[in-house]
């Protein structure tokens, strides 16, 4: 737990010696304040929450700028040899560094959660619904920092790690608009579906640098969709339109927009979290097989 | 102190460090010595927990080094090859950082900073970036952050190496006192370092562990016949003839320089009784002896024939400077000075 609070610490120091929570709290209160104008002062909307949704795209930058350094910056430095040879586990060292870019993305929302109070001396303000809403916009911050901090894991380059985060990012922002392009047949479905489990098999072949794993998994997976089309191919009719919407987070924080406190969506978020700092801590530790 | 077991790493499908075995006792300067890609740096990543061993364990005062690691790690202070140092902080805020994650008690940290400052010497750059610092002092401080929670074990990889002639002295220095208190255990490709500061050294090629004895005990143990040099007043036909008479001489060889002196060279086993067989043989033929020296072989002579005497172990041979002729006069503190100039040249 010390030595937890102990990475913590310096890594919440090095955001700011460093200038990158200023860059991230300065970006992200720029839109904030924006889109405020905009809808609010412009619109004469009370609706916060339509704030949010429309400057969540902001994510789409400044997850990379927050996230890219993180992880592959030890490792270019040289200085992830230190945090192995310290008596502290990897779960340990990676949720210090996660909870420290979690701090520096709640502070800048602190500030937010003002707005609505200073909106209300002008109009109508549902305070349950935009505090909700801002709940459901951290949680997604969330979400997509531990998505950013995985893949720094994965790379020993800051750029690298910056331009990989930034595509998962802007697919993820646009999925929706990309799936709706496909065809919602049971045919169009099932080409998505065959490509995921090829991108699937590719990552793990990847990570695993195994061969037969990767053919293993991806014939396997393979095998059990096309049974499942010849057997029953009304299934599959915009399945890959669906499954593409659920895997969007900002999708799913697009519910909490609509001023409904989504819980199905914050277990979501949070088994997200989990999943990556999972993945985070096991790529950390390959590292010390390779 | 330390138990290394049928240590084995592969790369793929190249092994890295093959079936080592050894044991470190406490309080001993310790010396790895090998080649560059000997496995030196591999071995003591292992050691330290950076790296997972393909087969083998580790254990560090009966903690094993993967099992029991929180344990086992809170033994070791570690400076990798390229010291670990945020160069965005302070001397003084990186060992706070380190001091707290190695789970130093708040009221002990100050004191303790302070302390391995002192003993590192980087008390007056304390305050200053890192990233501003001279190579000398981001290797200080990479010793401090090492020495930070009181260690039993202090493993130092190529702590001299890109440092200038003063600055190796110094940091060699700090060494020998480090192992008044510690266990250390350093690696160097740098022979003429090894023998200055450690005294026992072990020697690694391909990965394996080729010899593991004090400097003296190797230089005896390889030293076979000992090589010795005299000059004596006499013709070289007197002095076969007295030499003839005393046993254990072998490659006898005796030449006039004229004036009434010869220069004569033997080799024997070496020891004193052979030495004083000689000297009196000479007292009671009634010639005079004005000079009798000994060439040991050095360690250099010992690594080149254990390491197989292949390129590389030639390259450590020169890096280690001047093919001393004794080895009495090759650990001299001015010779030192010299070889080092030349390594950094090299460098």
């Amino acid at each position: 737990m010390n030595g937890m609070k102990a990475v913590f610490r310096n890594e919440l120091s090095t955001g700011f010696v460093n200038m990158t929570a200023y860059v991230f709290g300065t970006f992200l209160l720029f839109f904030v304040g924006l889109y405020t104008f905009i809808y609010d002062v412009q619109y004469s909307l009370a609706n916060f929450e339509y704030v949010l949704t429309g400057m969540c795209f902001v994510f789409i930058i400044i997850v990379p700028v927050l996230t890219m350094r993180v992880l592959a910056e030890e490792r270019h430095q040289k200085t992830d040899q230190l945090l192995y040879s310290l008596p502290l586990s990897m779960t340990q060292i990676v949720l210090g560094k996660y909870l420290a870019m979690l701090v520096m993305f709640v502070i800048p929302m602190i500030i937010v959660c003002i707005y609505p109070p200073i909106l209300s001396l002008f109009g109508t303000v549902n305070f349950a619904t935009v505090y909700g809403a801002i709940v459901g916009f951290i949680f997604l911050g969330a979400a997509l920092l531990a998505i950013g901090l995985f893949i720094s894991s994965v790379t020993e380059s800051q750029a690298v790690a910056a331009a990989i985060c930034f595509v998962v990012m802007l697919l993820n922002y646009f999925i929706e608009n990309l799936t709706q392009m496909i065809t919602a047949s049971a045919a169009g479905s099932f080409a998505g579906i065959t490509a995921i489990v090829v991108l699937a098999a590719l990552i793990i072949w990847y990570m695993t640098k195994s061969r037969s794993a990767a053919l293993i998994t991806g014939a396997v997976a393979e095998g059990f969709m096309v049974g499942y089309y010849i057997f029953n191919s009304s299934a599959f009719d915009g399945l890959f339109t669906n499954i593409m919407d659920q895997l969007s987070l900002f999708e799913h924080f697009s519910v909490f927009s609509k001023g409904i406190f989504d819980i199905a969506g914050i277990i979501y978020f949070v088994s997200v979290i989990g999943v990556f700092i999972f993945l985070s801590v096991q790529s950390m530790e390959k590292r010390r097989w390779s | 102190m330390i138990e290394v077991n049928n240590l084995t790493k592969m790369y793929g499908s190249h092994t890295a460090v093959s079936d080592l075995t050894f044991s470190i006792e406490e309080g001993q300067i310790y010396g790895m010595l090998g080649p560059n890609g000997a496995g030196k740096s591999t071995t003591m990543n292992i050691m330290t927990g950076c790296l997972a061993a393909t087969s083998g364990e580790v254990r560090i005062d009966g903690y094993d080094i993967f099992e029991d690691a929180q344990q086992a790690k809170k033994l070791i202070g570690y400076l990798p090859e390229m010291p670990p140092l945020y160069m965005y902080r302070t001397p003084r805020e990186y060992l706070d950082f380190v001091g707290r994650a190695k789970g130093i008690a708040k009221t002990e940290l100050r004191g303790q900073i302070e302390h391995v400052m002192a003993v590192t010497g980087t008390e007056e750059v304390a305050d200053r970036l890192i990233k501003n610092l001279s190579k000398g002092y981001r290797q200080r401080v990479g010793i401090a952050q090492a020495l930070l929670g009181d260690p039993k074990v202090i493993i130092l990889d190529e702590p001299t190496v890109g440092l200038d002639p003063k600055q190796i002295i110094e940091i060699r220095e700090l060494i020998r006192s480090l192992g008044e208190k510690h266990t250390v255990i350093l690696s160097s490709h740098i022979l003429s370092e090894v023998q200055a500061i450690c005294r026992t050294v072990m020697i690694i090629s391909r990965g394996k562990l080729v010899a593991c004895d004090t400097t003296d005990n190797l230089e005896k143990l390889f030293a076979g016949s000992a090589v010795m040099n005299m000059t004596v007043l006499a013709e070289a036909k007197e002095t076969l003839k007295i030499l003839s008479e005393v046993g254990g001489l072998e490659k006898l060889k005796a030449d006039d320089e004229g004036q009434g002196r010869c220069r004569v060279s033997f080799e024997s086993d070496g020891s004193d009784a052979v030495y004083s067989a000689v000297f009196f043989a000479f007292a009671a033929a009634g010639k005079a002896i004005v000079s009798m020296a000994g060439a040991k072989a050095s360690l250099e002579d010992v690594f080149i024939e254990l390491t197989g005497g292949d390129d590389a172990a030639e390259d450590v041979a020169e890096a280690g400077g001047e093919k001393p002729e004794s080895g009495a006069e090759a650990s001299g503190e001015g010779t030192e000075t010299v070889d080092d100039g030349k390594e950094a040249d090299e460098q």
